[in-house]
Formats: structure tokens, C-alpha cells, sequence
């Protein structure tokens, strides 16, 4: 039984006929064509699906669209602002926290929910925070460097 | 019966490819050694205007020993393994046949260029594992694009370089070793001349091979190899931007699924898709076991799947809790069986005081690449192009050509960079797939694996057995050697220590799962065995298992490495506490020196093992692109960690009981140790590559560090699934 939503996303409003119970995530991915979020296990358990909900963390696999219609959505697309990388993207790329990559986008995304907030994390605040991630990569050293550079990159930004 | 193990071109491979259904004859053949897939007038054409040039190889008949799979080239005089080609605005593209899966060769293979063409890397751009436009190439495996791709590219550009240098001299009038090429340049310092090379080729059609000889730029004057040059492209991948293959959508695609049965080895006896056939935008597809289904979206695509009613037969199954014994009451004569024999056991076990044997064990394990397999596949004009994430896009090219009964030059394969690998991506089964569902769609279908199908349906890490038996002097002189590896592999079966009498044995076996390679291949399992081994035999004499290993090691690289990691790790120090341990482990594959070191601690009352730091020293040669192959390292410890403490795959009468990350356990952000990686860059010795063999120290050195804290041997990868709870001997 489909129904009309509306889904707030990177700021555009979307009307769209859909079953509610789909996941956003195949929503998003094969509906609005924004593939950043990625499709890695479809229970939560991976966190490449991961896309911010009124400014949470969230897994986008396991939530039905119908649950976030009306809310605001933020995806790795539109992170960046005018063309500037947000402090954390930036990081990840210098700090080189990323191999195939196919993690970045959850991994960027979540680590953006934590730097809101809490802009100062300890290591082990990330580590806890970001735990419901995967990197088959293994890169988890770096991108908890990475979190740590952006918060360090925030903070001198602060007037 | 070959007797060398390892040879430049990568043999054990080949046997651990197995898994793979490659076609007979063609693609078995090494590197390179395959005509064209467009002819060259075409693709000249299809450049246009500029320079072309291309490495060209003296021809060679394919697989001498193959018996029955000779293939001669006869129309092609040379052949070509890489090529580069400049336009007129200057940009210069490269083309390989290899595929980026996130081991960055896409940055190494350019900086390569940069160096030799003397342009900024800005200017340079890859085209990868793309078949219609890239040469011929066996696939991404074996560590062999340091070696030998970035090898032919340094010439290509190199050669490239050179012929600027002509057509600059020619223009200008002057000798040509007054013509300087710098940053995308050609000079005549004495007449102040100054062109771009774009402008320099422009309107030319110029097409030339690679001469014999070419200058290579020394690494003594290297100002773009051996930096840390970021991701090429990293931009898109931080932005979302990039698309995988699982990210593509073409005007019309359908989105499909296959029906998997309920376990290994079961065929289908009825099925009625009636239902899912009356589904709106549904279409269904049968054709023999092969029941499949695409619908315009993943949902109905889903749905029309659960609404097939199928039987199938099953037959009985062997299960993850008789493996060891299943796999040696089922040694096969197969290809890959090889032995290496050195001086005579009789005379090590005489010389030996004391004598001493073992069996290790290791499970099946899955590559679990975060992207699962994918692919998009699409009919024109009686031709089948596949974009998918695969390491062998040849090898996939010829796996659809034999499917569907296609000359090769009606199917194109299309790499994009993928969602990574491993060793778990040499096979075309959703690109098969997909072009089912294309084909009898009349559209586009994209097909996706979920988690389950990877870890059901893709192959796994071989498991295997071995048997060490050895002799020592009392002073810890290794006299005899015996090693019988059953199914994991041969790759890193020899032993690097010098041992004057040795027996070593690869045995392949029946295997109850699909199996295939896996990064590092049993160098893994063989380095598991020969360095716990080790340890074992330096307790047995009483002797440091550094100096244990040291004075039966005449090799000076591993030597290196091995004084290298001790020293930064600090070994030979006393337990910082009572329930920690340190251990460490050596060897050596595919041209890398890797010695490990680690300090584990035992928590008594869960029985959690958490590895706290970790030091690895790696000597590859000339060091390409040190953070990289930092970040190599560091990852292959990462995932080399989950393999040694707590990864199996679990298996019960042809069903897999932990296809999913809950129930499977991966390396997570709270496993991380901290990781030192000391780097030994050796300019005077040419490049090996560094992907897989940083893995092969860490399993034993972590299983030797929980000796060293408990007391406890542990002899079986995984080290410890569940902790050591319940572990009777721990003290």
C-alpha cells in the first residue's frame, strides 16, 4: 500500500509515493538517486547506511521512511556547503583515513553527529561511539585521528 | 610434480584460484600475454590526434606445461601490456588492465608517471579495468601491480619522455640533450624555448613502441615516487561522488534477485512462480537451477522472490566440527600438489637431540568486502556490457563470453573502483547474473548480493592442516624440518630459517565449502604453524625466541626486519603485568620481509584476549608511496587480527550458521591496538608489493604473546572465539 511522504532532504523537500515500510536507505538510494549511504548488512550492525536524522546518527537500513517523513535529513551529499568540504571530510582526506572508501560516507556521517555533539571527544569516545562501524579496510586507527583532527580544526574555527 | 614453490610470475596463485571457473587455454596464461581486445588502427582512431605509445612484449607461447591448454598468438607479432597516450590539451591517460579496490594503486601507478613523464600528477589520468579500452591483464592478485605494473608504466612513461625530447630537438632545431622536460614542459634553456607538451603533440599522430632500452629515472633523483602522495580522486570518495558498481543506475534498470537453495550441494526439484509472475513490473527467469526474478525496484524485487515456491533436494553435508579430520581422509591428486626437498630428513633426525612434532589447524574464514558483490549488466546491439567490482575483469569477460556463447569481443567488462576485495572478488557471479536477468528483461538489471549471499555463496579462506615435525641440536640448531600442509596452499610453505635437512609438503584435499584466494593466500596458515612452531621449539631449548629465530636465520632482510620490529618493540623487557604476554613472529612472501611483534593481556575474569600494541617492521624494496603502504600495513594487521583471534566461518550440513556481521565477528574500532609500523625503504632493490604479506606475522605473534601470559599453547586459528573463558589450563 504506497503512500505520499515528505521527505526533507539536504534541505530540498521531496513529495514521494512509497511504500512506508521501505527502508530510507533504498529510498534514498534508488528513488532520490543519492548513493552515498551505502547498503552493508541490512541490520544495522555495519553502519555504511548511515545518514543524520534531525542531527542524529542514523541507520538508514533498518528505518522505515515512513518513521522519518517531515524530519530533517542530512546525507554525505550534502555535507559540503558551497563546494567546501565540512572540517571532518577534509580530515579524513588528509590524515588519508580511507582505503577502498566504501565506509567514508557512514563513518564521516556519524563522526559528524559526534562532533556536534561533543566537540571535544576523548579516543575513547570515539572508540564507543563509532564501534557500530565497519571498516573491512582497517583503517580505525586513522579515522579516529581524523575525528580528532576535525575536532581540533572546529574548535580553532571557533570565534 | 613441481618443486619450486615461487616463482616471479606468482604459481601458487594459480593453484589457490581454484575456486574461479576459468575458461580453458587463454586466461591461465601470465601477465599481458593476450591480443588485443579492439585492434590497435581501431583504437588509434578512436583517440584521435596525439601521441600513443605503447609497451610492446616479445610474444611467448602460453602455459608450455599446460597440457592441453597450449594457445599460440599467431597473428600477433608482440604484444602489449600497457599503453599511454597524450592529447592535444596536454592531458595524458594511461591505461592498465588492473583495478583500484582500495589499495590505492590508482595514486601509485600515477605517481609512477608523473615521475617519468616529468607532469604533474594533476594531469594524469588511469584508465582501469575497462576491457574494451585497457590491455589484457590475468587480474589484481599476487601483489604483483608494484612489481610488475608499475614497472612497465615507468617505461611507458619514461619512453614517452624520450620521444617529447625528439619531437622538441626536431622542432627547435637542436641537439636533443639540451631539451629539458619539466613539470609538463619541454625547454631549450640556451634559446629560452618553452612549450607545453600538449602544444608540442598537437596535430600529431604519432604511435610508438617502447624501445629495448630505456633510461629510467634512478631513485637517487625520485622527487614524486616514494612521497606520500594522497588518493587520486580522494575527493569523491569523502563527498559520496564516486559510484560503485552497486551505486550505478541506467535509464530503465531493473533491479534483480536470484533464488538461493536452502544449502550447499541441493538441486531443485519443482517450482512454481506463478505468484511472483503476476506481480506488476515483475519479470521471472528459469533456466535449469537458475531461478531469478527483476522488478523496478528492490522491494518488489524482494518480494517477488519470497513469493517462488521451490523444492529442493539436499544431500548430506560435512560440518565445521569434523573439517580437520574431513580434510585428511580426503587428500586428492590435484594440480598445486608440490614438494620441496632439501639434504635428507635420515641425516636431520640423526643429528638431532631432541625431537619434537605438532598439528596446527586453521578454519574457513570470508573476506566480508563491505561492498558485496554487485553488477549491471546491459544488451546493445548484440553486445553485453557488465560494470562490476571484480579483481580479474578479464577473467569475468571470459566467464560471460562462455555463458552466454559470445565471442569475447562482444562483451565488455567495466571495473569501477571498488567497494574492496581481498582476494574475494575473482569471480563474476552477479555479473553472470545480472546479464541473465538483462537478457531476458530486454533491459538493464543491476543485482546486489545482500550480506547473507556474500557470506553464503561467495568462496572462503581455504581451511587447512599441518603437521611440523623438527630436530635441534641441544644449542637450538635446527637439524631436521618436516611440514605437511593439508588444503590451505602452498604460498609461503618453505621456510625462510636455514635448515640443513627438510621435507616440505603441500597436500591439496577435497574441500566441503567453495574456496579461493584470500589476501596472502596460506601464507597465512603456513606462517601460523612455522613461526608457533618456532616459539615452541626455542621454549623446548631454553632460548629466547628472538635469538631462537636469529641464529637459525642467515637471510639479511629478515634479519632486518626482525632486529627492526625487537627494537622498537623493546623486546627481551620483563611482563609489564602478570597477565600480559609478548610474542613475535617472522617470514616472508611475493618479494616482502615482514617480522611482528605483540603484547597481549589476558582479563581472567571474562577470559578476553585484547592485543594492547602491535610493532611490525616491512621491507619491500623501493617504497612507492610510504603512507600507503603504511595504511596497507596497518589494515592487514587490523584484519589479520580477526582471522587470528576470533573469525570462522561455521558450517552445518551445507549451511553456513554465522552469515551475518551479528553473528560473525570482524575487527571493530575497540579491537584496534595501537600500531607501530617502522618502515625499512630500500632504494637499491626494486619494488614488491605490499597488500597481502604484512597479514602473514600477526596470528602467530598474538598466539605466542598468549603464551608467554598464560602458559597456554594455542595451536587452532582462530586463536580465541569466545576468550579464554572456560579454558581448562589456564593457570
Amino acid at each position: 500500500m504506497r503512500e505520499v511522504i515528505e521527505l526533507y532532504v539536504n534541505g530540498v523537500r521531496h513529495r514521494l509515493e512509497v511504500e512506508p515500510n521501505r527502508s530510507l536507505l533504498s529510498v534514498l538510494r534508488e528513488d532520490l538517486d543519492l548513493t552515498g549511504a551505502k547498503y552493508g548488512c541490512g541490520e544495522g550492525q555495519c553502519g555504511a547506511c548511515t545518514v543524520l536524522v534531525a542531527g542524529r546518527a542514523t541507520r538508514s537500513c533498518t528505518t522505515p521512511v515512513h518513521l522519518v517523513a517531515g524530519r530533517s535529513i542530512l546525507t554525505i551529499e550534502g555535507l559540503a556547503r558551497d563546494g567546501r568540504l565540512h572540517p571532518l571530510q577534509e580530515a579524513f582526506l588528509e590524515v588519508g583515513a580511507l582505503q577502498c572508501g566504501y565506509c567514508t560516507p557512514g563513518m564521516i556521517m556519524s563522526g559528524v553527529a559526534l562532533l556536534n555533539a561533543n566537540p571535544d571527544p576523548s579516543e575513547a569516545e570515539i572508540i564507543r561511539f563509532m564501534n557500530g562501524h565497519i571498516c573491512r579496510c582497517g583503517t580505525y586507527g586513522r579515522i579516529v585521528r581524523a575525528i580528532q583532527r576535525a575536532a581540533q580544526k572546529m574548535k580553532e574555527a571557533r570565534p | 610434480m613441481r618443486h619450486d614453490l615461487w616463482t616471479p610470475s606468482g604459481e601458487p596463485e594459480r593453484y589457490e584460484l581454484f575456486a574461479t571457473s576459468v575458461p580453458e587455454g587463454a586466461s591461465e596464461s601470465t601477465d599481458g600475454e593476450r591480443p588485443l581486445p579492439v585492434t590497435r588502427r581501431q583504437f588509434c582512431q578512436a583517440l584521435g590526434a596525439g601521441v600513443l605509445v605503447l609497451l610492446l612484449r616479445e610474444v611467448r607461447a602460453v602455459q608450455e606445461s599446460g597440457g592441453g591448454r597450449r594457445a599460440e598468438i599467431p597473428s600477433m607479432p608482440r604484444e602489449i601490456s600497457a599503453w599511454l597516450h597524450i592529447a592535444n590539451d596536454g592531458r595524458v591517460t594511461v591505461y592498465t588492465g588492473k583495478v583500484e579496490v582500495g589499495q590505492n594503486i590508482r595514486t601509485s601507478l600515477t605517481q609512477v608517471v608523473a615521475e617519468e613523464l616529468r607532469v604533474p600528477m594533476e594531469r594524469i589520468h588511469l584508465v582501469m579495468g575497462d576491457t574494451d579500452l585497457t590491455p589484457f591483464d590475468l587480474g589484481t592478485f599476487g601483489s604483483r601491480t608494484t612489481p610488475v605494473m608499475a614497472a612497465h608504466l615507468r617505461r611507458v612513461a619514461a619512453a614517452t619522455r624520450e620521444l617529447l625530447r625528439d619531437l622538441a630537438a626536431e622542432r627547435w632545431k637542436v641537439e636533443r640533450w639540451a631539451v629539458e622536460i619539466a613539470e609538463g614542459k619541454v625547454r631549450h634553456p640556451a634559446s629560452g624555448r618553452s612549450q607545453d607538451i600538449g602544444e608540442l603533440t598537437r596535430g600529431q599522430k604519432l604511435s610508438r613502441p617502447i624501445p629495448d632500452t630505456v633510461t629510467l629515472t634512478p631513485p637517487t633523483e625520485w622527487r614524486i615516487i616514494g612521497t606520500s602522495a594522497p588518493k587520486v580522486n580522494g575527493r569523491a570518495f569523502v563527498t559520496g561522488e564516486h559510484r560503485y558498481t552497486s551505486d550505478l543506475k541506467l535509464p530503465g534498470m531493473l533491479y534483480g534477485k536470484v533464488l538461493r537453495p536452502p544449502a550447499f550441494g541441493a538441486t531443485l526439484v519443482s517450482v512454481d512462480t506463478r505468484e511472483a509472475e503476476a506481480m506488476p513490473g515483475v519479470i521471472v527467469v528459469r533456466d535449469g537451477d537458475f531461478v531469478g526474478v527483476a522488478a523496478p525496484s528492490t522491494e518488489q524485487a524482494t518480494r517477488a522472490l519470497v513469493a517462488i515456491r521451490a523444492q529442493w533436494k539436499t544431500t548430506p553435508q560435512p560440518s565445521s566440527r569434523e573439517i580437520f579430520e574431513y580434510l585428511k581422509k580426503n587428500e586428492i591428486e590435484a594440480e598445486g600438489r608440490s614438494r620441496y626437498v632439501v639434504g635428507s630428513l635420515e641425516d636431520g633426525w640423526r643429528l638431532a637431540e631432541k625431537q619434537w612434532q605438532q598439528t596446527y589447524t586453521v578454519a574457513y574464514i570470508a573476506h566480508a568486502p563491505l561492498e558485496p558483490r554487485a553488477a549491471v549488466a546491459e544488451w546493445k546491439d548484440g553486445r553485453l556490457t557488465v560494470w562490476t567490482g571484480t579483481q580479474r575483469p578479464f577473467g569475468v569477460r571470459s566467464e560471460l563470453a562462455r555463458a552466454f556463447g559470445l565471442p569475447e569481443d562482444r562483451v565488455r567488462v567495466i571495473v569501477p573502483d571498488t567497494g574492496s576485495g581481498y582476494g574475494g572478488k575473482h569471480t563474476g557471479e552477479a555479473a553472470i547474473e545480472a546479464a541473465r536477468l538483462a537478457r531476458a528483461a530486454g533491459r538493464p538489471v543491476k543485482v546486489v548480493w545482500t550480506r547473507e549471499e556474500e557470506f553464503t555463496w561467495a568462496y572462503f579462506r581455504p581451511a587447512g592442516v599441518i603437521e611440523v615435525r623438527s630436530g635441534m641440536k641441544g644449542d637450538g640448531t635446527i637439524t631436521a624440518w618436516e611440514f605437511h600442509t593439508y588444503n590451505s596452499g602452498a604460498a609461503a610453505i618453505r621456510t625462510p630459517y636455514a635448515i640443513p635437512n627438510q621435507w616440505i609438503e603441500f597436500h591439496p584435499t577435497r574441500s566441503p565449502l567453495r574456496q579461493g584466494s584470500y589476501r596472502a593466500l596460506a601464507a597465512t596458515a603456513n606462517h601460523f604453524a612455522r613461526e608457533t612452531a618456532m616459539d615452541e621449539l626455542a621454549h623446548l631449548v631454553g632460548i629466547d625466541p628472538l635469538e631462537f629465530r636469529l641464529k637459525n636465520l642467515k637471510d639479511e632482510r629478515l634479519r632486518a626486519v626482525l632486529e627492526a620490529a625487537a627494537h622498537r618493540f623493546g623486546w627481551g623487557k620483563p611482563k609489564t603485568a602478570p597477565d600480559r604476554g609478548m610474542g613475535l613472529a617472522a617470514g616472508f612472501e611475493k618479494g616482502g620481509y615482514v617480522a611482528t611483534c605483540a603484547e597481549i593481556a589476558v582479563d581472567r575474569a571474562t577470559g578476553e584476549v585484547s592485543v594492547l600494541r602491535v610493532v611490525t617492521a616491512f621491507e619491500c624494496g623501493a617504497i612507492l608511496n610510504p603512507d600507503h603502504l603504511k595504511n596497507q600495513i596497518e589494515g592487514a594487521l587490523v584484519m589479520g587480527l580477526g582471522g587470528a583471534l576470533f573469525e570462522a566461518i561455521e558450517f552445518e550440513n551445507g549451511k553456513i550458521l554465522n552469515p551475518r556481521f551479528s553473528r560473525y565477528r570482524v575487527p571493530r574500532f575497540s579491537d584496534l591496538p595501537q600500531i607501530d609500523v617502522v618502515l625499512l625503504d630500500r632504494r637499491d632493490l626494486p619494488s614488491a608489493g605490499a597488500g597481502e604479506t604484512p597479514i602473514v606475522g600477526i596470528a602467530p605473534a598474538i598466539g605466542n604473546a598468549i603464551f608467554h601470559a598464560t602458559g597456554m599453547r594455542l595451536r587452532s586459528l582462530p586463536l580465541a572465539p569466545n576468550g579464554l573463558k572456560g579454558e581448562t589450563r589456564l593457570p
